[in-house]
């Protein structure tokens, strides 16, 4: 081969340089994963634009409505009140994961026996079937027959009503929350810290520095980035939670636990008002959108 | 001197008791959850609402197993989870691998921004007009909206695996390859896509266990006879007012293969999540 290169070097140099312009022809890679995610992804967007400017019920006429759709949303009790909620689920479901979640990473980017095993465990109930760990939860939580209320008394704590009450509902969905999505960002800060160079803990292993201040001074500095990052995601994440809090209260008991993702489906698909529903997406994605990138900025201002 | 070493030593032996006990602290929730489900599972109605708690089944019975079959259509709903999960798996993969190889070689970052977009935006955003476009067009009540849905979550996953993967490669060995005059096709295909191979594993993965789970696109679209696995444990075992014993037989069932498979691919399955965050739905 190199015999050939020599022997022709215009030739090869030219094939080179046109391996070098396929760069635009390599778009023909995602031609068809583009059809198709403009099938699925784009067309309902732009659908669900179009339906939140029209009253859209399943049958019967759809007519255009302008921007009702949007300002039945600023006298809506239901709306504020379940985007008020979701706010309150959402800040907490980032927080305490995110404390835990660094703990966590911190522990096992140590090493130690059976670190592989510990971690797996460990990252189990985010893989779980949301659904079918929702039911056993909801199990759990009985106010007579729960295991949780038998372990609280054991421990001398009169008993919760968990989720059967408006007033512990949220503390409670959130515990499942963290319960369930502390691993991804455990693995998110993990990743960073493997990342990290290992000079600067032997020097200050070297100067008599403790376990905390190599934590405080070192890897949370370091790392900062990647605990934005899992803030970030964790938050999205929350902000559209679901499967556990459909499974576990329908936004129950009342409507104490209704957050802005059950509202809206409820909305669609239980009172058929798909006019109004798309245009609580279209704020809801707004509202996803606008917190995320407030949290990004301030990543950027923190570096 | 000696002063120093021994308290040298006493500090590293506190060292590690902290570190296994915060370990300790920090896997017991999830150990003693999937432990709690297994119990409940295994026991009879009586120990299941005993107060105070039986924690042991003693003996363990399958009974609540063998309920959950013989009573509903439950295998129907695994065959349909099965089918649904991995036709859109297939699919994504199909499409998604030469779409992360293009963005990656053409450094088509804007592409990136709006798989990104997909992975903010709420599931059920898409699920108002699909579900119109579905009804529309006659196909509620088969598996084929159910399969072109959850290409929502798999497609973005297997996409955003693969740009990580294939601009992780040395581009040394494609650019020989288009030198030797293969087409571009050909380096990918025989190339760059065999050097790939561990990131399809993690992308199949990942968007097979996120199908799997999914709940949310069933929900709307499944009728009485395509339900998967999560809708189904949802809806007939809640409705029906079963009780506990069968209730977390039928949930141990639904999750089993994907904790299986996270035990047995727990290497992979960190790689992948570790470079992307990513989560479908």
């Amino acid at each position: 081969m190199s015999a050939t290169l020599v022997s022709q070097p215009s030739a090869a140099a030219d094939r080179l340089r046109r391996g070098r312009n396929y760069a635009r022809r390599y778009w023909m890679f995602a031609v068809p994963a583009a059809i198709v995610v403009a099938a699925v992804i784009v067309f309902p967007w732009i659908f669900t634009l179009f339906m939140s400017v029209h009253d859209w019920k399943v049958t019967g006429a759809t007519p255009f409505v302008g921007l009702a759709n949007y300002a039945k949303m600023l006298v809506d009790d239901r709306f504020q009140w379940a985007i008020l909620r979701t706010l309150y689920f959402t800040a907490a479901s980032v927080i305490a994961p995110v404390i835990l979640g660094v703990w966590a990473a911190v522990c096992f980017s140590a090493k130690f026996r059976l670190r592989g095993v510990a971690r797996t465990v460990f990252v189990l109930p985010m893989m779980a079937t949301p659904v079918a760990i929702s039911l056993v939860w909801t199990m759990m939580f009985h106010p007579q027959l729960g295991v949780l209320n038998y372990i609280l008394s054991l421990a001398g704590i009169p008993p919760s009503a968990w989720v059967y009450s408006s007033s512990t509902v949220i503390p409670t969905l959130v515990m499942v929350e963290t319960w369930q999505w502390t691993p991804l960002v455990m693995l998110i800060v993990l990743g960073g810290i493997a990342s990290l160079p290992t000079d600067p803990y032997e020097a200050a292993r070297l100067d008599g520095a403790n376990a905390w201040q190599m934590f405080r001074h070192i890897t949370y500095p370091l790392v900062w980035p990647f605990i934005v990052i899992a803030a970030v995601i964790r938050m999205i994440d929350a902000l559209k939670a679901f499967d556990t809090i459909y499974v576990i209260t329908l936004g129950g008991p009342g409507t104490s636990s209704e957050t802005l993702n059950i509202l809206l489906y409820q909305t669609a698909f239980a009172y058929y008002d798909l006019g109004y529903g798309s245009a609580m997406v279209v704020v809801f994605f707004v509202l996803i959108l606008l917190i995320s990138m407030l949290l990004l900025s301030v990543r950027q201002k923190a570096v | 001197m000696t002063m120093n070493r021994f308290e040298q030593r006493l500090r590293r032996f506190a060292g590690r008791v902290g570190l296994y006990f915060s370990v300790l602290m920090l896997i017991s929730p999830a150990v003693l959850f999937f432990l709690w489900m297994a119990s409940l599972a295994l026991k009879n109605e009586a120990d299941n609402t005993a107060y105070p708690p039986v924690f042991i089944p003693n003996p363990p019975t399958f009974a609540n197993f063998v309920d959950v079959f013989a009573k509903n259509d439950f295998l129907r709903y695994t065959i349909n989870s099965v089918i649904v999960s991995f036709s859109a798996t297939g699919l994504a993969l199909l499409l998604g691998v030469p779409a992360g190889y293009g963005i990656a070689k053409a450094k088509a970052t804007k592409a990136a921004v709006l798989i990104m977009i997909a992975r903010i935006t709420p599931g059920l955003s898409y699920l108002i007009p699909l579900f119109l476009l579905f009804q529309w067009l006659g196909m509620i009540g088969t598996l084929t909206p159910l399969v072109i849905t959850h290409l929502v979550i798999t497609v973005p996953i297997v996409v955003w695996v693969m740009i990580g993967f294939f601009e992780g490669l040395p581009a040394e060995l494609e650019e020989a390859a288009l030198v030797d005059g293969a087409t571009i096709w050909q380096a990918f295909r025989y190339v760059a896509m065999p050097l790939a191979r561990p990131g399809i594993t993690v992308a199949m993965i990942l968007a097979f266990i996120f199908s799997w789970n999914n709940f949310i696109f069933g929900v709307v679209l499944a009728g009485r006879t395509t339900r998967t696995l999560p809708v189904a444990v949802y809806n007939v075992l809640t409705f029906e007012q079963i009780s506990w014993g069968p209730l977390a037989a039928a949930a141990l069932v639904v999750t089993a293969p994907v904790l299986l498979l996270t035990l047995l691919m727990q290497k992979e399955i960190v790689a992948g999540l570790t470079a992307g965050g990513v989560k479908g739905g």
